[in-house]
């Protein structure tokens, strides 16, 4: 059991009142960030209820496919996500590092497509701001969705690039041999944020891509 | 009296070998620290110099208003001086002025805790909070913002021409330093109780404390994506709250006061859980209503989460909605009346010993009163629409946050700094500093409720010649108050070095963070304590172990 007394924290009693305390603490965090991204869901309700024309034209801009492919790597990241923490559990070093690096491209693969579509609006003049043009009723509004979408996935995409930054670090201290069956709080715990940015995009997609399109 | 002086006498041994604070020496030692106790510290050097640069802010503009044209400051740097006051004193004073300093020190003792749980968040939150500074800072030395620490926008996003983006980035970064306080309080307080420590027996400190942490991470992310979209707007004109794109400035209004009134609670919760230690210490006597108390800190802060609206009764809102925010602000005074209730009824036939924390807990009781009834005046709507940015309301809300939260302060700064430091400070001097604060309090700003009454609109350098008399009260007030803050500052340097030793327990006061050293080690306690005894058992003897 060295491994354990090697792992807790000196404020601890036992290792369960540890991984008790580290499992609290996170989903207190994760409620900081369903706030964090709630301002922005109230933004987006508010004018979404205000210029449902402006809103529905503006998100046919969006392209459904690429959206739609994201979704679905997005959900398969979160497989691979737990099936890392299931290895972690197992105390199977080497699948964990390998679920470790297939969540991590796949994440890295969502940003990437999520790129090129911030690419194709750049060019279609729908990045809000001066250049900003849009030929469907309605401009003004338009460019407050297209604020929206930036602002929204935006922040998205930057918590998966934290999130990716975890991934490496947990690769590297498994890779390290710092984890076993009896400690692996965390890998549990980025486990967690993961599937929170997940959680987060289930509800951006259909609220831009899908909502308002016949 | 006599209970308190023999117990000094028999206490004063000597103090421990090994404590925290000379465990290391070194710079070193204190900016990679990791205990509980020694952030405690650094936040109090922090926040007390961001408290006189607030107040250096406030002296300057309050002489400014001695006189009735704008002669000192052009109008644009008055602006600027009343912006650097309210973000330096809300933000980096009174929000982490009572939890970061006070909250980081003793609620590890209270609960019988070795630390924290997550110790290097906490060092973390401190640098980050000094970061957060540092940009403001730097906002403020290349030119100043002239928003008001309210950023309203469009104002902020589009039309001033002062460094908003610096300061919103300040303020943003700040923002996660409170944010990671309150998660480590509520961890901390649910996971790391000694045995024995129940809810229910937990002092009503770490109660308030609960609740302001419950806030701070409730609240402060929308602030923080609030201040984001206007950064977003400024730099990228992004439209979300600028009306040329049809966005709605109320929004933001909305947004910020989602947070910004939760953050008044933030300021006061504190304060009252330290006024719910010292009254019942000093009475003798075991605290009235406990769980009416401990169950108001929750109420407020829940409450508080309903109640923004009250801000924007003259900003477009409807009038239905108005209605229902006017209430449930009304619903505040509830669980607020029930603890100035509650310790009122500790006092009544307590054994009295005047110490100066007590005269600092009566002032709170006093202030808070009248801070708390103005409060019922602005939420009542006509009311408010009479008074809505007059100097009614700068008088109101400095009766809450500087009579409520800096006396629980100094009352909790006075309180335990014989744990902190394991010196006494001279009992005479501190009596006097704490007379002439609430003198100099009261004689700034109650005038202040008067020339709000008559009309006189806040945030203006010039005013009518009719205004003088009170302005040139006011500003008398705020001289004798600067001086009464800086008295104490003299004498806790003072007793540092000549102070006499205190012992473990200069109070006699009941609560686990007096059965151990002052100053404590760095562990905390050489034993493993246990409790057996519900809090503020004044009426036996504490038992140890």
């Amino acid at each position: 059991m060295a491994e354990i007394h090697g792992a807790l924290a000196h404020q601890f009693d036992d290792p369960e009142q540890q991984v008790e305390a580290s499992t609290l603490g996170m989903w207190t965090f994760l409620a900081t960030e369903i706030l964090f991204f709630g301002g922005l869901f109230v933004a987006y309700i508010v004018y979404r209820l205000s210029y449902p024309q402006a809103f529905a034209a503006a998100s046919h801009h969006l392209d459904i496919l690429l959206g739609t492919v994201n979704t679905g790597i997005l959900i398969g990241s979160s497989l691979t996500m737990v099936l890392a923490v299931y290895s972690a559990q197992m105390g199977r070093s080497r699948s964990q590092i390998l679920f470790l690096a297939a969540t991590l491209a796949l994440g890295l693969a969502f940003l990437g497509i999520k790129g090129v579509e911030y690419q194709h609006k750049f060019h279609e003049h729908l990045v809000p701001g001066a250049g900003f043009q849009f030929s469907d009723a309605d401009p003004r509004h338009a460019a407050i969705f297209f604020s929206l979408y930036f602002g929204m996935t935006g922040m998205h995409a930057f918590h998966m690039v934290i999130g990716a930054g975890l991934l490496i670090w947990m690769a590297l201290r498994a890779w390290r041999g710092e984890f076993s069956a009896s400690y692996y709080t965390p890998v549990e715990m980025v486990g967690l944020y993961w599937h929170f940015v997940d959680v987060v995009w289930i509800f951006l997609f259909p609220l831009l891509y899908l909502i308002g399109r016949h | 009296m006599s209970v308190i002086a023999e117990t000094t006498v028999a206490a004063r041994a000597r103090p421990p070998r090994r404590h925290y604070l000379n465990v290391n020496y070194g710079v070193r030692s204190w900016l990679l620290t990791v205990d509980h106790k020694r952030i405690a510290l650094l936040y109090l050097v922090s926040v007390t110099l961001f408290f006189f640069l607030g107040g250096a802010a406030a002296v300057m503009f309050r002489l400014e208003l001695l006189t009735p044209q704008s002669d000192l400051f052009e109008a644009e740097t008055y602006n600027k001086l009343f912006t650097l006051h309210g973000l330096v004193m809300i933000f980096f004073f009174l929000i982490p002025a009572i939890p970061a300093v006070l909250g980081n020190f003793l609620v590890p003792l209270m609960i019988g805790a070795r630390d924290l749980a997550f110790p290097k968040l906490n060092l973390l939150s401190w640098y980050v909070f000094i970061i957060g500074g540092i940009f403001t800072l730097i906002a403020a030395i290349m030119g100043g913002v002239d928003t008001g620490w309210t950023f309203y926008t469009p104002y902020s996003s589009t039309y001033s021409n002062s460094y908003v983006a610096l300061t919103v980035t300040g303020a943003f970064i700040t923002g996660f330093s409170s944010i990671l306080t309150g998660l480590n309080f509520i961890v901390t307080i649910h996971k790391m109780r000694a045995p024995g420590m129940t809810w229910l027996r937990l002092p009503l400190f770490i109660w308030s404390h609960y609740a302001t942490s419950l806030i701070m991470v409730l609240g402060t992310p929308v602030l923080a994506i609030s201040l984001v979209l206007v950064a977003l707007e400024r730099l990228f004109q992004f439209g979300i709250f600028d009306p040329r794109y049809g966005g709605d400035p109320v929004l933001f209004q909305h947004l910020f006061w989602f947070y910004s009134h939760p953050a008044v609670y933030i300021m006061i919760l504190p304060a009252m859980g330290v006024v719910s230690e010292i009254v019942p210490c000093f009475s003798r006597k075991r605290i009235f209503g406990y769980t009416f108390i401990a169950f108001s800190s929750l109420a407020i802060a829940i409450l508080g989460f309903f109640v923004w609206g009250h801000h924007l009764f003259v900003s477009s809102q409807s009038v239905y909605a108005g209605l229902v925010f006017s209430f449930l602000s009304m619903l505040v005074a509830i669980p607020s009346a029930i603890k100035v209730f509650n310790w009122t009824a500790t006092l009544y036939k307590g054994s009295i010993v005047y110490r100066t924390p007590l005269f600092y807990a009566l002032g709170f009781i006093g202030l808070f009163t009248i801070g708390g009834l103005t409060g019922i005046f602005v939420a009542t709507l006509p009311i408010d629409v009479h008074v809505h940015d007059t100097y009614f309301i700068v008088a109101h809300f400095h009766y809450i946050m500087v009579g409520g939260t800096i006396m629980g302060y100094l009352g909790g700064l006075h309180f335990w700094w014989p744990k902190i430091t394991g010196k006494l400070y001279p009992e005479g001097w501190a009596r006097f500093s704490a007379l002439v604060i609430f003198v100099g309090f009261n004689l700034t700003f109650f005038p202040q409720f008067i020339l709000g009454y008559l009309g006189m609109p806040r945030r203006y350098a010039a005013y009518p010649d009719e205004f003088q008399v009170l302005n040139v009260m006011s500003s008398a007030g705020a001289s004798i108050l600067g001086i009464g803050y800086l008295i104490p500052l003299i004498y806790f340097f003072w007793s540092m070095r000549y102070g006499p030793y205190a012992g473990a327990n200069p109070w006699d006061a009941r609560g686990l963070e007096w059965t151990t050293a002052s100053p404590p080690p760095t562990d905390n306690f050489d034993y493993k304590p246990r409790v057996s005894q519900s809090a503020y058992a004044y009426e036996e003897e504490q038992k140890v172990g």
